[in-house]
C-alpha cells in the first residue's frame, strides 16, 4: 500500500485527535471537502487550516452532501464533506440518503457532542449514528482519538468498494480534543465485508449460452456500469454481438446516444423504443441495473417472454424484484469483460447469435416513434427546445446536473450524452435541489469541464443558496432554470389523473406579474451574472453569451411555456405495454414482425 | 409461511443488534425471535433469529443481512440437523391443595422448581417450541400469573462449528486515483 501523506505529523508524534482526523484524510487521499463548521466539529477546523486539503465552505450541509455526490460521480472518487453535530448532522440526511440510493462514493465526517455528553440530550447533540444506520452504507461513532485513522481507513475502503455508497464517521469532540498518535493502518479490520468482484466463470458461460440462444435479446444498463468504468467494455460487448442497448437514467452517457444500437431510455418516460426492446425481448441482460419499479412498471406484466441474467455487484439486487435465469455476481466491468472473452470464443467456434428480425423491428420501432415534443404556442419556449439548444452549444464534453422532475426528464431526453460521467442526477431518491449544489461538486472535481447544472423553478429554489459559495470559491458553474412557474411534473399527473385541478403546484401569485422571485436579480444578488430568455429566437444567444462567461457562475433564467408535458409516459402502476407516445396516443407495434 | 432459524455470526460492537433490528424492520420482515450473546471467540457474538417467511423473502432477509459490513456468516439451521432450545421461567397460582399437581407436572416434563411461595410456584423450563407449548397448557389451568420466555437458541449437530473459518485482515488499499 502506499501511504503518502503530505501534512504533518509523522507516524508515531503526540498530535490531538483533530490533527489525526486531518492526516488521515490527507492520507486517504482526500483533496477537497466540502463542509460547515460548527462547535462539536470545530477542533478539526483548526488543523484543516493548515492542511493541503481544500475546504469549501458552504451555505447549508445539504449543499455540502449533494457537492460531495456531484464530485464523487463526476470523478469517480470519494465525495467528501464535513458538518457538525445536531442540525449540521442532520442536514446531511438527505445527501447520504441520496447516495445511498444512486451508489454515490462518499465520506461525511461529522462532528459529535464530548464522549461524556453523549446520550445527555446536550447541545447540539443528535444520534446521527442511529439515524443514518439505513441510509448509510456504514458508519461509525468514534470517541476513542487512538481510532481516528483506523476509522477513517475503513471509511474510505467501504464507501469506494463493492457497491458504492456513503459512509458517516461521527467523531465525538472528546477525541478531536484528546492528545493522541497518528498511526496510518496497515490492515483494515472488515471480517464481515468481502465484495465479490471477480464473476464466477460458470455463470458466464451459462450468460454467454442464453445470448447465443435468444433471438431478442437486450442489454439493459443502469449506472453501476458507469460506477465500474465499464463503458469501453459496453461497447466491445454490444458491437461484437450487435445487440440493443437501453441506458437507464442511470447510465445515460454509458453508451453513446448517437450509437446505432442505442434505444435510448427505458422506463416510465423512456422512449417507445427501450421501452418495447425490454417489453417483447425474450432475453435481459442486466448490468448494473436494479429493475427499478420506475423501469418496470407494474412488475407482474414486465417482459412477459424474458429471460433474465443479472449482473450486479450486490447480489441482494440479484432476484430482489425480478426472477432471474443466470445471476452473476460480481464487478460489472469484470462481468462484461468476461462475457466478451467467452462469446469471442463462441464466435471464433462459428457460434454468434442471430438478432437480425429483432434489431429490424427495434429500428421501426425506433424510427417510427423518435423522442418529440408538441411545438408550444408561437413565440413561447418550448423547455425541450431549450435543452436541445443547450445540448447543441455546450455539447458532449460538457457534464450536465439536474434536479428531479419534468426538466430532468427533458434533459434526460433532449441532452445527447457520449461520454460516462457527464451525466449527474438524482434517480433513486428523487431529491429536489440536487442539480445546484452537485453542479458545484462536478465543478471542483473537474474544473477543466463545462458544468451546466439543468433546474426546474421548483428545485433551484431548495438549495441555490450555494449560488454564494460558487461566486465567492471561484466555482463558475452554468445553471440553466427551466423556468415554468410551477412544480412542473406534479402539474402534468394533475392535468393527467385529478381533472386539471392545480393544487398547490403554482410557484408564482395567481395572475401576478411581478416575478417571485426574480432570478435573474437573485443571482446578481449572489455575485453571478444573470441572464433572462424569454423566447425561442434568443435561445442560441442567451447560451452562447453564458458560455462565454467563465469568470463567475452564470444563471439563465428561461421563462418556459407552462403546459409542455413530458412524453413518453407509462402513467403509474400501469403495464410498460400501455406506454403513450403523446398524450391520449398509444404506439402500433406490429406483433407480426417479430 | 415457513419458519426458518438463521444463525448469525456478527461483530461484537455496539449498534448492531439496533442495524439488525432495523433493517427487519425497515424491509417488512418479521422476527418471530431474536436471541444474542457471546461466542467461543471473544470478537463475535451469535444471534439466533427466527423468521417466518417464504422461501424467496428469506433469501432476500439473508443477502441484506449480509450487506451489514458487521455480520460476519449468516447460516440457516435446518430443523433435522440442528438441536433447539428456549428457557422459560413461569410463575403459577398453587395452594397446598393443587401443589402437588403441578409438581406433577412439573416432574412430567422434566421441569424444575426455582420458588415455592404459600400459593404459587416458579418453575424453569428448557426444550423446544413444542414442548414448551405442552408444558404451558398444562399450567394454564392453576393460573399463569407471570411468564417470561428467552429467543430461540440453536445450534448444528455433529463435529463441525460455523464460526471455524479464521477471517484475515485486509491490507489497507492506496488512495484511488483521479479518473
Amino acid at each position: 500500500m502506499s501511504t503518502e501523506t503530505s501534512g504533518t505529523p509523522t507516524t508515531g508524534d503526540q498530535v490531538t485527535g483533530a490533527q489525526s482526523l486531518v492526516t488521515s484524510l490527507e492520507a486517504a487521499g482526500v483533496t477537497d471537502i466540502f463542509g460547515i463548521p460548527g462547535g462539536a466539529i470545530l477542533p478539526a477546523y483548526d488543523p484543516l487550516m493548515d492542511s493541503s486539503i481544500r475546504h469549501i465552505l458552504v451555505r447549508h450541509e445539504q449543499g455540502a452532501g449533494h457537492a460531495a455526490q456531484g464530485y464523487a460521480a463526476a470523478t469517480g472518487r470519494v465525495g467528501v464533506c464535513m458538518a457538525t453535530s445536531g442540525p449540521g448532522a442532520t442536514n446531511l440526511v438527505t445527501a447520504l440518503a441520496d447516495a445511498h440510493m444512486d451508489s454515490v462514493p462518499m465520506v461525511a465526517v461529522t462532528g459529535q457532542v464530548g464522549a461524556s455528553l453523549i446520550g445527555t440530550d446536550a447541545f447540539q447533540e443528535a444520534d446521527i449514528r442511529g439515524i443514518t444506520m439505513p441510509i448509510t452504507k456504514h458508519n461509525f461513532l468514534v470517541t476513542d482519538p487512538a481510532e481516528i485513522p483506523q476509522k477513517i481507513a475503513e471509511a474510505f475502503h467501504i464507501a469506494s468498494t463493492g457497491r458504492p455508497g456513503p459512509v458517516l464517521v461521527d467523531v465525538a469532540k472528546s477525541a478531536l480534543q484528546s492528545m493522541t498518535t497518528f498511526r496510518w493502518p496497515t490492515e483494515l479490520h472488515l471480517p464481515g465485508y468481502r465484495p465479490v468482484t471477480k464473476p464466477h466463470s460458470k455463470q458466464i458461460r451459462e450468460a454467454a449460452r442464453l445470448i447465443l440462444e435468444a433471438r431478442r435479446p437486450v442489454l439493459y444498463v443502469g449506472g453501476g456500469t458507469i460506477r465500474a468504468g465499464a463503458s469501453r467494455e459496453l461497447r466491445v460487448l454490444a458491437e461484437m454481438t450487435g445487440m440493443p442497448v437501453v441506458t437507464t437514467l442511470m447510465a445515460l452517457g454509458a453508451f453513446p446516444d448517437s450509437h446505432p444500437q442505442h434505444l435510448g431510455m427505458p422506463g416510465m418516460h423512456g422512449t417507445v423504443a427501450a421501452v418495447a426492446g425490454l417489453q417483447k425481448s425474450d432475453l435481459i441482460i442486466s448490468l448494473g441495473a436494479r429493475f427499478d419499479d420506475r423501469v418496470t412498471g407494474n412488475l407482474d406484466s414486465f417482459a412477459p417472454g424474458a429471460k433474465v441474467i443479472h449482473a450486479d455487484i450486490d447480489p441482494a439486487e440479484i432476484g430482489k424484484n425480478r426472477y432471474t435465469d443466470v445471476p452473476i455476481v460480481g464487478d460489472c466491468r469484470e462481468v462484461i469483460s468476461d462475457l466478451v472473452v467467452a462469446l469471442k470464443a463462441e464466435a471464433d467456434a462459428g457460434h454468434s447469435g442471430d438478432y437480425e428480425a429483432w434489431v429490424a423491428f427495434l429500428s421501426g420501432v425506433k424510427k417510427k416513434y423518435p423522442l418529440g415534443y408538441e411545438q408550444s404556442p408561437a413565440g413561447t419556449l418550448a423547455p425541450q427546445h431549450v435543452i436541445e439548444r443547450l445540448s447543441a452549444i455546450a455539447g458532449p464534453e460538457a457534464i450536465y446536473t439536474s434536479g428531479v422532475g419534468q426538466h430532468q426528464m427533458w434533459a434526460a431526453h433532449f441532452v445527447q450524452y457520449e461520454h460516462p460521467r457527464t451525466w449527474l442526477n438524482s434517480g433513486g431518491l428523487g431529491t429536489m435541489g440536487y442539480s445546484v449544489p452537485a453542479a458545484m461538486g462536478a465543478k471542483v472535481g473537474r474544473p477543466d469541464a463545462t458544468v451546466w447544472s439543468i433546474d426546474g423553478d421548483g428545485c433551484f429554489q431548495m438549495t441555490n443558496q450555494e449560488l454564494a459559495t460558487c461566486a465567492i470559491e471561484n466555482i463558475p458553474i452554468k445553471v440553466a432554470v427551466i423556468n415554468n412557474e410551477s412544480l412542473g411534473m406534479v402539474r402534468q399527473w394533475q392535468t393527467l389523473f385529478y381533472n386539471q385541478r392545480y393544487s398547490n403546484t403554482n410557484l408564482q401569485r395567481q395572475g401576478g406579474v411581478v416575478r417571485i422571485p426574480d432570478f435573474v436579480k437573485l443571482a446578481e444578488a449572489y455575485g453571478c451574472v444573470g441572464l433572462a430568455c424569454d423566447g425561442p429566437d434568443d435561445v442560441d444567444a442567451t447560451i452562447e453569451k453564458a458560455m462565454e462567461i467563465n469568470d463567475v457562475p452564470v444563471v439563465v433564467d428561461f421563462r418556459v411555456h407552462r403546459d409542455a408535458m413530458v412524453w413518453p409516459m407509462v402513467a403509474a402502476g400501469t403495464s410498460n405495454d400501455d406506454i403513450k407516445y403523446a398524450r391520449d396516443l398509444a404506439p402500433d407495434f406490429d406483433e407480426d414482425d417479430l | 409461511m415457513t419458519q426458518h432459524t438463521l444463525s448469525v455470526l456478527v461483530e461484537d460492537k455496539p449498534g448492531v443488534l439496533t442495524r439488525i433490528a432495523g433493517l427487519f424492520s425497515r424491509r417488512g420482515f418479521n422476527i418471530h425471535s431474536l436471541a444474542v450473546g457471546p461466542t467461543e471467540h471473544p470478537e463475535i457474538s451469535r444471534m439466533t433469529i427466527v423468521v417466518n417467511v417464504e422461501e424467496s423473502p428469506l433469501e432476500q432477509v439473508t443477502k441484506q443481512l449480509n450487506k451489514l459490513i458487521e455480520v460476519i456468516k449468516i447460516v440457516e439451521l435446518d430443523p433435522d440437523a440442528s438441536v433447539n432450545r428456549e428457557l422459560v421461567l413461569v410463575k403459577v397460582g398453587a395452594n397446598a391443595e393443587t401443589r402437588g399437581q403441578v409438581l406433577d407436572t412439573v416432574q412430567l416434563f422434566r421441569a424444575k422448581v426455582i420458588d415455592v411461595a404459600p400459593d404459587a410456584i416458579t418453575m424453569q423450563i428448557t426444550g423446544n417450541q413444542g414442548k414448551i407449548a405442552d408444558f404451558l397448557r398444562m399450567l394454564e389451568p392453576f393460573g399463569i400469573r407471570e411468564l417470561v420466555q428467552s429467543g430461540m437458541v440453536a445450534i448444528g449437530r455433529g463435529p463441525r462449528s460455523i464460526s471455524e473459518r479464521h477471517q484475515r485482515p485486509v491490507a489497507v488499499p492506496a488512495p484511488p486515483a483521479a479518473v
